[in-house]
C-alpha cells in the first residue's frame, strides 16, 4: 500500500479511527490462533455502514486486500491479516440496538461481547444459549462469522440456531439485509445461513438479529471423576443413548485437569484419568429425574466420584474452570496448537483412542477435553513454536488426528471454522464438488478476491494429483 | 534519545525469556483491561503489550514513543493476571519494559520529574518525607489551599494541577512512627507475636489507619513490634522501574526487622503487603539475603488476611450498617486476597454487605497514576463511583491508602453519598472495646 493509498483511506475514516504504526500492526498481526501471525498494512475502525461501504469500493478499485475482525479470539486464524490487507475492526460496535421481549429477539452491533448480551438479556428472564470459551471476550459478529459453537451446543445448538438476520457490506459496498423476525420464511435462497460461518469472506457484518428463548428456571451441575479414560467415553455413550440430552457433557482429561487446577485451584483432583462435567436444565421435577438417571449411569459405568454441585457459585466455577482449559494448558508448553475435529457421537470412544495414538506416533504431548456430548473434542498439541522440530511432529500429528475424523464420518471443525490452519483438509472433508461450488459463490460475490482472501480455501485452481501437504503450506509461517 | 540497546537491555531486566513466550494471545485479558475498555485498540491491551514486549526483545522493534506510553498508559492493576489461565507474570514484564523506557528518554517529561523527585529522593528517606509532609500539612490548614481553590486562583493558574492538588490526602496532625513505641507487649500470654510495618506514605498521611490497626492487634492480645528505623518497602520503586533503590530498601527491612522475634509482619498496605510478599523472589540470585528474604516474605500478612486466618467472629458486637467492599488491585490480583476481607465483614452481626458490582475493576488510582494520567484516571473512577453508587451503602471499604484516597475525591466530585474507610477502622468500630 503506498502513502496515497493510505492517505485515501484514512480521510474515509478519519485519522482518529486510522492506525498504521508498527506498534499497531504488529499488535493486529494475531488472533488465538498459534503459529500463525502477520502485519496488516493499517488497521481502521470504522464508525458507520458508509464508511465500510466506501473502504470497501475502494479495496475493489486499488486491489488490496479486507480482513474483517471482532475480538481476535478466533482459532483457525480467521482474523490474521493477509498480504496487502486492511483490518477492519468492528469491536467499538458494541450496542445492543433491541430487546424485543415479544418477538424475543435481541438486535445487536457485531462488536457485541457475547457474555454482556447473555447477561443483559437474562435480566429480562430470557435466555441467549451459544457459549463460546470466550464468551467473555468475543463478539456476536465473530460468532456469527464463524457459526461458533460452545459447552451448551448438545442441548441447545450453536450459533447459527439463534440468527434469524444479518447486515452486511458487501464487496460491491450495497448493504444485504438477510432474514427478519418472522421465524417461517421460505422466500428464495436461504441467504441467511450461508453468510453464517462465512469467515469474513463474502462481506462485514453490520447487524445481527439473534433469536431468544425463554430461561430455563432450573439448572443441575454434576461432577464426575473416572480413572479410566474410556469409562468416561461410555458413560457419555450410555447417557445419549438412555434419550437425556444434558445441556453440558463436558471431558477433560488428566493434563488438561492439572493445568486447570494450577490456575482455578478450586480442588479438582490431580490423580484421576478424566473428568466429565454435566448440566440439565429445564423446567420442574424432569430436571431432578435427568440428573438422577446420569448419576445412575456415571456409577454403573465406573464414575469413582460423583457430586452435584450444591451452589450457584459453586456451579459457576465448575463451568468457568472449563472454559479456562484452552489457556490454562499453556502453563504447560507455551505454545497450544488448539484443533475441534469432530465425530459423530457414536464414534468418540474411538476417537478419543486415536487421540492419545497420535501422540504416541508422533511424540508429541496432547492435551484433551472438549464438548464429548456432540462428539467435537478438542486435542490440543502443547508444543513451543521455537522448536521447528516439535512443530512438525505436531503438524503430522494433527494430519493423522483430522484424517481419521473423516474416515470415521466426521469433520475437521465443529465450531472453530476453517480460516488458515485447517483449509487443506477441506476438499477431503466436504469432497470435490462442494468445494467448487463454494468457489464459485465466493467468485460471484467477490469478484476481485479481496475479502479475507485465503481463508478457508485458496481460489487458485485445484491441484491435480495427490494434495499438498499441510507442513508444506505452513512452512512460510513457520519459518 | 540515549543510544542504547534497547533489546539487551530488555532481556538483562526481564525475569527470564519464557514468560514472554508464556503468552498465546488467546485473549482472554481483553474484558478486565482497564485500559482496553477505553480504546479497544490491541496495543492499549496485556496480549498486545506482550507482543510489542516481545519485538523489541527479539529486536524486531525499537522502542518507540508510542511503546513508551503504552507501557505507560498500563495501570499495573493486574487484573489480567487473574483472568490469565496461562499464568503469565504481565506485572513483571511491564515493570522490566518501564526500565527500559525510563532509560530510553521516551518517558514523559512531568512523570520522569515528578516519579524522580518523590521516589528516588523524598519516599526512601524518612526526614526528608516528613518534612514534605509537613510543608504540605502547613499548606492545607494554613488556608492557603482553601483560599487558592475559593478564590479561582489555582483554577485559573493552572486547571489540572488544581484538581490534582485536591486529590492529594490530608496530611495527618501527628506522624506514626513519632507516637508509636518500639514494643507493645501484651498483658495477658500472647496469641500470637506481630510486627508491623507503618509504611511510608500510611505514616505521613493516614496515621489514623495504622492507630486504629495497631489498637486491634492490640486488642487482640497481640504482642506488637514497631521498629522505628524501619524504612518504606520499596513498592514504588519497583513499579516504576527503579529496580536498585527497591532492593536497597528491602535489604534494609529485612536487616532492622531481622533483630526482632515475631511470627506475623502485619501491614495495611496493599501495595506494600505485595511487594514484601515478593522479597524473597527479588532477592533470589543475592547469595547474602535470599535465604532471609524467603522467610521474610512468608511472615507478611495483610491485616485483614491476618484477622481472617485468626478468626475474630467472637469478639464482634452487633453493628447495623450498610457497607461494601472495593477490592484494591494489589489485594485481590496481586496478593489473591478475596475471600478473606469478605468473610471478616459478613461475620459482624447484623451488617448488611452489598457485593460491589465490578469489585475488583480498578479505581484509577494506581500509584501517581491518577497525577501522571489525570483524564484516564478520572474515566476509571466514575466508573467504580457508579458501580458504588448502586450498591446504596453508606460506607465503601477500601484496604489501600491510594484507593482510600481516590475513592474520596471519587465522592466529592461525583457527587456519592458515601464514607470511605480503610476496613480495620470499620472492623475496630465493630469490636466490643
Amino acid at each position: 500500500m503506498n502513502n496515497q493509498l493510505k492517505e485515501k483511506i484514512k480521510s474515509i475514516v478519519g485519522s482518529k479511527n486510522y492506525f498504521d504504526s508498527v506498534e499497531d500492526k504488529l499488535s493486529y498481526s494475531y488472533d488465538a490462533t498459534a503459529i500463525y501471525n502477520q502485519m496488516p498494512e493499517a488497521v481502521v475502525f470504522p464508525d458507520n455502514e458508509e464508511q465500510i461501504s466506501k473502504i470497501l469500493k475502494l479495496a475493489n478499485e486499488e486491489l488490496f486486500n479486507i480482513v474483517p475482525r471482532g475480538s481476535g479470539t478466533g482459532l483457525s486464524g480467521g482474523s490474521i491479516p493477509v498480504e496487502n490487507s486492511l483490518v477492519i475492526v468492528m469491536a467499538r460496535w458494541n450496542n445492543i440496538i433491541e430487546i424485543d421481549c415479544k418477538n424475543l429477539t435481541a438486535t445487536v452491533q457485531p462488536g457485541v461481547i457475547t457474555g454482556q448480551l447473555q447477561r443483559e438479556v437474562e435480566k429480562l428472564g430470557l435466555f441467549y444459549p451459544p457459549d463460546p470459551g470466550s464468551l467473555n471476550v468475543c463478539t456476536i459478529g465473530g460468532n456469527v462469522a464463524n457459526n461458533a459453537g460452545g459447552l451448551r451446543g448438545l442441548k441447545y445448538g450453536v450459533t447459527k440456531n439463534y440468527v434469524l438476520g444479518t447486515e452486511m457490506i458487501l464487496p460491491n459496498g450495497e448493504l444485504l439485509k438477510t432474514g427478519g423476525k418472522n421465524y417461517k420464511d421460505t422466500a428464495g435462497y436461504n441467504l441467511r445461513d450461508f453468510i453464517i460461518g462465512s469467515e469474513g469472506t463474502l462481506g462485514v457484518i453490520t447487524k445481527v438479529l439473534l433469536k431468544l428463548i425463554p430461561m430455563p428456571s432450573k439448572f443441575i451441575t454434576l461432577i464426575a471423576y473416572f480413572d479410566k479414560l474410556s469409562d468416561s467415553a461410555r458413560a457419555v455413550a450410555d447417557i445419549i443413548f438412555a434419550h437425556i440430552t444434558p445441556s453440558m457433557l463436558e471431558f477433560l482429561d488428566n493434563t488438561t485437569i492439572n493445568c486447570v487446577e494450577d490456575f482455578t485451584k478450586i480442588g479438582l483432583p490431580r490423580n484421576v484419568d478424566a473428568i466429565l462435567l454435566i448440566e440439565v436444565d429445564g423446567r420442574g421435577s424432569s430436571v431432578d429425574e435427568d440428573a438422577e438417571t446420569i448419576k445412575n449411569i456415571l456409577k454403573k459405568d465406573g464414575a469413582s466420584y460423583v457430586h452435584s454441585a450444591e451452589t450457584n457459585s459453586e456451579a459457576f466455577k465448575l463451568k468457568s474452570a472449563r472454559r479456562s482449559a484452552f489457556s490454562a494448558l499453556a502453563r504447560k508448553r507455551p505454545t497450544t496448537i488448539l484443533e475441534d475435529a469432530t465425530v459423530p457421537r457414536s464414534e468418540l470412544p474411538i476417537m478419543i483412542e486415536k487421540i492419545t495414538e497420535a501422540s504416541k506416533k508422533f511424540d508429541v504431548t496432547f492435551g484433551n477435553f472438549g464438548h464429548a456430548g456432540d462428539g467435537n473434542l478438542h486435542p490440543t498439541c502443547l508444543t513451543d513454536e521455537r522448536d521447528k522440530t516439535e512443530i512438525i511432529k505436531a503438524l503430522k500429528a494433527f494430519d493423522f488426528i483430522f484424517n481419521e475424523a473423516i474416515k470415521l464420518g466426521g469433520t475437521i471443525t465443529g465450531e472453530h471454522g476453517t480460516g488458515l490452519s485447517k483449509k487443506e483438509f477441506l476438499e477431503q472433508a466436504v469432497g470435490i464438488p462442494a468445494l467448487d461450488m463454494m468457489k464459485k459463490i465466493k467468485q460471484s460475490i467477490d469478484e476481485n478476491n479481496i475479502l479475507n482472501p485465503g481463508k478457508i480455501f485458496t481460489m487458485s485452481p485445484r491441484c491435480e494429483g495427490a494434495l499438498p501437504e499441510r507442513r508444506e503450506q505452513i512452512k512460510d509461517f513457520v519459518y | 534519545m540515549q543510544n542504547i540497546n534497547s533489546k539487551d537491555l530488555l532481556l538483562s531486566v526481564l525475569p527470564s525469556d519464557d514468560v514472554l513466550s508464556q503468552c498465546i494471545h488467546c485473549g482472554m485479558c481483553l474484558a478486565t483491561c482497564p485500559t482496553y475498555e477505553m480504546t479497544k485498540l490491541e496495543r492499549s491491551s496485556p496480549r498486545g503489550r506482550i507482543k510489542m514486549i516481545k519485538s523489541v526483545a527479539s529486536g524486531e522493534m525499537e522502542i518507540s514513543k508510542i511503546f513508551a506510553e503504552e507501557m505507560d498508559f498500563c495501570l499495573d492493576c493486574q487484573a489480567c493476571e487473574t483472568a490469565c489461565p496461562a499464568g503469565v507474570k504481565y506485572g513483571s514484564i511491564v515493570e522490566a519494559a518501564r526500565v527500559v523506557v525510563e532509560k530510553s528518554g521516551y518517558g514523559k517529561p512531568l512523570g520522569r520529574s515528578i516519579k524522580y523527585l518523590a521516589l528516588k529522593i523524598i519516599i526512601p528517606n524518612k526526614f526528608l518525607l516528613k518534612v514534605a509532609a509537613r510543608l504540605l500539612r502547613l499548606y492545607q490548614r494554613s488556608g492557603l489551599q482553601k483560599f487558592l481553590h475559593k478564590s479561582g486562583i489555582f483554577k485559573r493558574l493552572a486547571p489540572k494541577l488544581s484538581e490534582i492538588d485536591l486529590l492529594s490526602p490530608t496530611v495527618s496532625t501527628r506522624f506514626s512512627d513519632n507516637h508509636f513505641q518500639e514494643s507493645y507487649p501484651s498483658s495477658i500470654s500472647s496469641k500470637c507475636k506481630t510486627a508491623f510495618l507503618t509504611g511510608c506514605l500510611m505514616n505521613v498521611m493516614f496515621d489514623e489507619i495504622n492507630s486504629d490497626t495497631v489498637d486491634v492487634l492490640k486488642m487482640l492480645n497481640c504482642d506488637i513490634i514497631i521498629p522505628n528505623e524501619q524504612v518504606c518497602c520499596g513498592s514504588l520503586n519497583e513499579h516504576n522501574g527503579d529496580f536498585d533503590t527497591a532492593r536497597k530498601l528491602a535489604k534494609k527491612n529485612i536487616d532492622v526487622f531481622g533483630k526482632y522475634d515475631f511470627d506475623f509482619l502485619i501491614t495495611n498496605s496493599s501495595g506494600c503487603g505485595a511487594f514484601m510478599k515478593e522479597y524473597g523472589h527479588i532477592l533470589k540470585n543475592d547469595p547474602e539475603y535470599s535465604e532471609k528474604a524467603k522467610i521474610f516474605s512468608t511472615k507478611v500478612k495483610d491485616i485483614m488476611e491476618f484477622l481472617a486466618d485468626i478468626g475474630i467472629e467472637q469478639k464482634f458486637k452487633s453493628l447495623n450498617d450498610s457497607v461494601t467492599y472495593h477490592d484494591a488491585c494489589h489485594l485481590v490480583h496481586t496478593q489473591k486476597i478475596y475471600t478473606e476481607p469478605r468473610k471478616v465483614l459478613q461475620s459482624i452481626p447484623e451488617i448488611s454487605f452489598t457485593e460491589l458490582e465490578e469489585s475488583a475493576w480498578c479505581c484509577g488510582s494506581a500509584g501517581i497514576y491518577n497525577i501522571t494520567h489525570y483524564d484516564d484516571s478520572m474515566k476509571i473512577l466514575e466508573r467504580k463511583m457508579n458501580n458504588i453508587r448502586k450498591s446504596n451503602s453508606r460506607i465503601v471499604l477500601a484496604g489501600n491508602p491510594g484507593c482510600i484516597a481516590q475513592l474520596k475525591y471519587g465522592a466529592k466530585k461525583f457527587k456519592v453519598d458515601v464514607e470511605v474507610m480503610h476496613p480495620i477502622s470499620f472492623v475496630k468500630k465493630s469490636l466490643n472495646q
